[in-house]
């Protein structure tokens, strides 16, 4: 044997000593790590993405109600506090009432949703750990702050009243500041899994934890959530107010729900008007991110869910006007204005018709031979954003003319200037008009980026025209001549259907667009970095994705339900405390029965 | 006229002639499934303009409670009674019966495009990718009409002449070819969709929104990256549309 041969085996037995030995001390540690830490878990029944969809769904659905409602909660204490009205104070109460009993049910969902993501998803959740730890400490530290101040807030509504109120007020406004903060920091982790930055390949964080927070979309994100907060906060409370007028018995009691239904309406309509804005920014942000993901929302096989939020939105304007139009009847002297509702109706239906076309048709191949192809000559002009910008706005500038209306309705200006002041405001209506159509026709004869420019113009002509005619009419009405004071509680019931109809509506348009922001990721938990390699990494078809969020709404609204009647609950037996239960103006005449 | 001034008349004429205005009214036809939207938008706006005030309301209710208790009713609503489950039924059976044709398809006009693609061995990211040919802008004319040539010896069978979908071979394709004329294809779309969607073809469709059923072929294994850069010059030159540039960072 030679020295070379055996070296060679003394090689290739040390070689198979180390491989031996590493692999029996790797292959245990291997396992060990296996069982220590799988990817994913199975939930029982239903898997585990579905378990978190819902978890996550319903969470967001009280978190958006609690952070919305506080908001113009403060700002009507601030208008009681300010007008020395108890009523406001009264209603302001009322809506902390409702934010208070669904307060816990939103951290035990929130609870639920973290053990669900330790539990089942421990890598995706030790990945964001990893890069977030910092932000779950000031969260949790912002919670607390948030539901102490809420708790002060509630219970010291009457221990900090008379000089003191100054103080409750700051309270709820601190309750707010620490809501928003809340929002913002839950919003960097789901934007950051649509569009992550601040890392190194690897995933490890490049710099400080800001630079993950401060990503493509969370801002445009924190302006739709803060506002689409409002939107739902209103259209609950609303609901709440119908519910509690349908059940109402006595007038007085009508009548103060009546109100309540109709400032929680107006709430939720005037944040409702600038939401499309907040909703289109956001859409670029995604697109300037990444065009893959931008066109799997807008033109891809996503680009159906916007038929369905087209149709849902319609619902909302038709909704919020219609019930408009129905309290005028509880003012005397808006039948001067009813002229206008066909008219208004007409722009409402035809401009619901242009945002709901779709851009890509379902057509039977006969139909397709007969248009000449998949698109239409005339429906293919109605389906691109042009013609939908176009519609929306003047939606909006429709819906806005609508409250104009109502909150005149009861009103004779005694201004000498009231000619010239009305002149002005029907100049604004036709020129903001008149842009939004004029930028929305030369949108077909520019190139695309162009044209997204023009969405602009035609937002900035609506809100003008908002901001002038709101400018103008405030003084013009100031003092004004009543025709007659409103009769609160004397609305046909339908009305409060349509109440309980929006906040349905917003409900579920809030679980759809959620799905589409969410689904767009496709098959990563975090884009691009993080790949989803569990079971579930299937998009969902739209069909299944809608009964999904239908089922959910049903049970938010199951727990909703259950809220509601707690608010009344608390009530009984305790008739006088907090008391300022004054029938708004015009209250205590009969509201007649439909 | 007294039968004029009824609510419940109005709203069923206004109705009516939507749907008589939405289907015959406009050539091309209009589609089943956007009449279906659209009556669901005319039913409601109408539902509203009827019950928008309660005297309205009453009056549009009047001849259905009349219709369904008043005894002189009693034909009518017998001759109801057997006429309505009819259309049910009729509407039943139309929807459920076999039909000698394709079902409609739901399908998404424009697929969602890679991050980057590997074109005959090199790696090309589509995000951000402009068209190379356009940076000379001397050489423009001629990169048109040599992509011009490649159109009518590639595509024109498909596209059309008139790059509007219209080819030879269209009438056998479902979906139909592309029409570039659209403004809501091309126009759409930055240079570098088209660049994938060209080089890909049918073939390279996403996974989502499957199964496809393009004819389209990968030209990638026909066309080199210059030809296909010089043929979708072509298609913005001859349609007179403006690719989708990319936004600013």
């Amino acid at each position: 044997m030679t020295s070379a041969a055996t070296r060679r085996r003394v090689g290739h037995a040390a070689a198979t000593v180390l491989f031996l030995a590493v692999f029996t001390h790797a292959l245990p540690a291997a396992a060990q790590e296996l069982v220590r830490e799988p990817a994913y878990r199975a939930f029982p029944l239903i898997g585990s993405r579905l378990a978190v969809w819902a978890v996550a769904q319903l969470h967001l659905n009280f978190a958006a109600f609690i952070l919305g409602v506080p908001v113009f909660a403060v700002i009507i204490e601030i208008i009681g506090w300010w007008t020395g009205d108890p009523k406001y104070d009264w209603l302001s109460h009322e809506f902390v009432k409702l934010v208070f009993a669904a307060f816990s049910t939103t951290a035990l969902l929130g609870a639920l949703l973290l053990f669900l993501f330790v539990g089942f998803y421990p890598r995706f959740w030790a990945f964001m750990t990893n890069i977030f730890v910092t932000t779950y400490w000031i969260y949790a530290l912002l919670f607390f702050a948030e539901t102490f101040s809420v708790y002060l807030w509630y219970y010291g509504w009457n221990w900090l009243s008379g000089p003191r109120k100054w103080l409750h007020v700051s309270l709820g406004v601190v309750s707010n500041l620490f809501g928003i903060a809340i929002l913002f920091i839950a919003n960097s982790w789901l934007t950051f899994m649509m569009s992550p930055t601040g890392i190194t390949e690897s995933g490890a964080l490049k710099g400080s934890v800001w630079g993950a927070i401060h990503n493509a979309t969370w801002m445009p994100i924190n302006v739709h959530r803060l506002i689409a907060n409002l939107v739902f906060g209103g259209t609950i409370a609303g609901a709440y107010a119908a519910f509690r007028f349908l059940n109402a018995e006595t007038d007085d009691e009508r009548a103060r729900y009546d109100w309540m239904g109709y400032i929680a309406n107006f709430v939720a309509l005037s944040a409702f008007i600038v939401l499309p804005f907040a909703g289109y920014w956001l859409g670029r942000e995604i697109y300037a991110f990444n065009q893959t993901m931008g066109i799997t929302m807008m033109g891809g096989f996503m680009s159906w869910l916007w038929i369905i939020q087209a149709i849902l939105i319609g619902v909302l304007f038709f909704g919020n006007n219609y019930y408009l139009w129905l309290g005028m009847e509880r003012i005397p002297g808006s039948e001067r204005y009813r002229k206008y509702i066909p008219y208004m109706l007409s722009i409402l239906a035809l401009g619901f018709m242009v945002w709901a076309t779709p851009h890509s048709l379902i057509v039977t191949l006969q139909e397709a031979r007969a248009m000449g192809g998949t698109h239409h000559p005339l429906l293919g002009v109605f389906g691109v954003m042009s013609a939908k910008n176009t519609a929306v706005n003047l939606m909006i500038l429709t819906t806005f003319l609508s409250y104009v209306l109502y909150r005149r309705a009861n009103k004779l200006s005694i201004r000498s200037w009231v000619l010239t002041g009305m002149a002005v405001q029907w100049a604004a209506f036709v020129v903001a008009a008149a842009i939004v159509v004029f930028y929305g026709v030369y949108g077909y004869f520019v190139e695309s980026i162009v044209r997204i420019g023009f969405s602009v113009y035609q937002v900035g002509a609506v809100l003008g025209a908002i901001v002038l005619v709101m400018t103008i009419d405030v003084p013009m009405f100031r003092g004004a001549r009543s025709t007659g004071p409103i009769r609160w509680g004397q609305i046909p019931p339908r009305s409060q259907y349509v109440l309980i109809l929006l906040a349905v509506t917003f409900t579920w348009l809030m679980g759809l667009m959620g799905f589409a922001r969410s689904g767009i990721r496709q098959y990563w938990h975090v884009y691009g970095v993080m790949r989803d390699t569990s079971v579930d990494a299937v998009t969902p078809a739209l069909g299944y994705a809608s009964n999904m969020i239908t089922l959910v709404t049903i049970v938010f609204f199951a727990f909703v339900m259950f809220i509601f009647w707690l608010g009344g609950l608390s009530e009984r037996g305790e008739a006088g405390a907090h008391a300022p239960v004054v029938a708004p103006t015009g209250a205590g005449s009969r509201a007649p029965r439909r | 006229m007294t039968l004029f001034r009824s609510r419940f008349l109005q709203a069923a004429a206004v109705v009516v002639l939507a749907f008589c205005a939405l289907r015959f009214g406009i050539q091309p036809p209009v589609p089943w499934s956007v009449i279906k939207i659209y009556l669901f938008v005319v039913l409601a706006a109408v539902f509203i303009y009827v019950s928008s005030d309660s005297d309205s309301w009453r009056s549009f209710l009047a001849p259905i409670r009349s219709t369904l208790v008043d005894p002189d009713r009693r034909v009518l609503r017998g001759a109801l009674m057997i006429v309505v489950p009819l259309l049910v039924g009729y509407y039943a059976y139309s929807q459920a019966a076999a039909r000698p044709e394709a079902p409609p398809e739901l399908r998404a006009v424009h697929p969602a495009p890679p991050a980057s693609i590997q074109f005959r061995g090199k790696e090309l990211s589509i995000q951000g990718l402009d068209n190379p040919l356009r940076k000379d802008a001397a050489t423009l004319p001629k990169q048109v009409a040599a992509g011009g040539e490649i159109y009518i010896r590639n595509c024109v069978y498909c596209h059309g002449d008139n790059l509007d979908g219209h080819g030879r071979f269209a009438p056998a394709l479902n979906p139909p070819p592309a029409n570039f004329q659209d403004p809501g294809t091309i126009a759409m779309l930055q240079e570098s969709y088209l660049f994938w969607r060209i080089a890909k073809g049918g073939p390279g469709l996403p996974k989502e929104s499957g199964p496809w059923s393009s004819a389209m072929p990968a030209w990638e294994d026909r066309l080199d990256e210059t030809r296909i850069w010089q043929v979708i010059l072509y298609l913005y030159d001859a349609t007179g549309q403006h690719p989708r540039r990319w936004e600013a960072k």
